[in-house]
């Protein structure tokens, strides 16, 4: 058996865990920034809206996972795990209810001219009544 | 109503985290960040979210309005009430050394005390705000947009 506590040269379990959050705080800068450059270039509410919803989901997530990894087994790790937890409920849900406003007021996706969807919509409630 | 599905299941799910956070935030408040102004709001905010999910009436069934000023009116009065027994002992108003035998207990509690009075008169005063907005009359129909 090789003795993992002491690690294997300067292939320590504390460098593994930098570089694991270094990766992880990378990715999630990286989430960051494609999602604000999205926000601001993308022309249409609906692929902002997406960009906007990477930022709260995929770039804060990653972020959060790296600052874990940094804090140990701290009671800081677990106040960040119930922030990771909190986010990963709200954010979705957030980004659902502007997007279900939306719709509802009567945007669509560029390219759908047609606007089929209310169409459908509209015969299922006839159909129901 | 039915596409709010996903927002009344997930309201469900955190007003009560929200209540306990804003009770950690007022109780916690002594030893590290946060105190009565952020824990009323946190706790008003949890209230809110529930009238705003699922709608005003609803929201006034469980918080009635009289409860509104009586809230405000006993967090303000839990304020100057630790003042007015400070003045009693014979300290000055406010001192909180003189509120229990021993100077370090009577600041701890007086903090705690005091920042109770302060969280519930912002709560009282963040659902006046909201039930003064929200209960008002519409001026214009939602149809003349």
């Amino acid at each position: 058996m090789i003795d993992l506590s002491s690690g294997l040269g300067w292939l320590t379990w504390d460098f593994l865990i930098d570089a694991m959050s270094w990766v992880l705080i990378f990715s999630g800068s990286f989430f960051l920034f494609i999602g604000s450059l999205g926000m601001l270039r993308l022309q249409d509410f609906w692929s902002r809206l997406h960009a906007a919803s990477i930022i709260d989901s995929a770039g804060v997530g990653l972020l959060l996972f790296g600052m874990m990894l940094q804090g140990g087994f701290t009671l800081a790790t677990l106040k960040l795990a119930f922030i990771v937890i909190f986010l990963f409920i709200t954010g979705p849900t957030a980004s659902h209810a502007v997007a279900n406003a939306a719709f509802v007021s009567g945007s669509r996706p560029m390219d759908l001219v047609e606007d089929v969807t209310t169409k459908r919509k509209r015969k299922k409630k006839v159909g129901k009544k | 109503m039915d596409h709010h599905l996903i927002l009344r299941v997930v309201t469900r799910l955190l007003v009560a985290p929200i209540l306990l956070f804003g009770l950690y935030v007022q109780f916690h408040g002594d030893f590290g960040p946060g105190g009565g102004f952020q824990a009323g709001v946190i706790f008003a905010v949890a209230l809110i979210l529930y009238g705003i999910v699922f709608g005003l009436s609803r929201l006034r069934s469980i918080f009635p309005d009289r409860w509104v000023m009586r809230l405000l009116a006993f967090g303000l009065l839990l304020y100057a009430g630790v003042g007015v027994v400070s003045l009693i002992q014979g300290g000055n108003y406010l001192d909180y050394n003189v509120l229990l035998p021993s100077a370090k207990a009577g600041q701890h509690y007086g903090i705690i005390v005091i920042e109770l009075g302060v969280g519930i008169t912002v709560f009282g005063v963040m659902m006046a705000i909201y039930y003064g907005f929200a209960g008002r009359p519409p001026s214009i129909e939602d149809t003349d947009w």
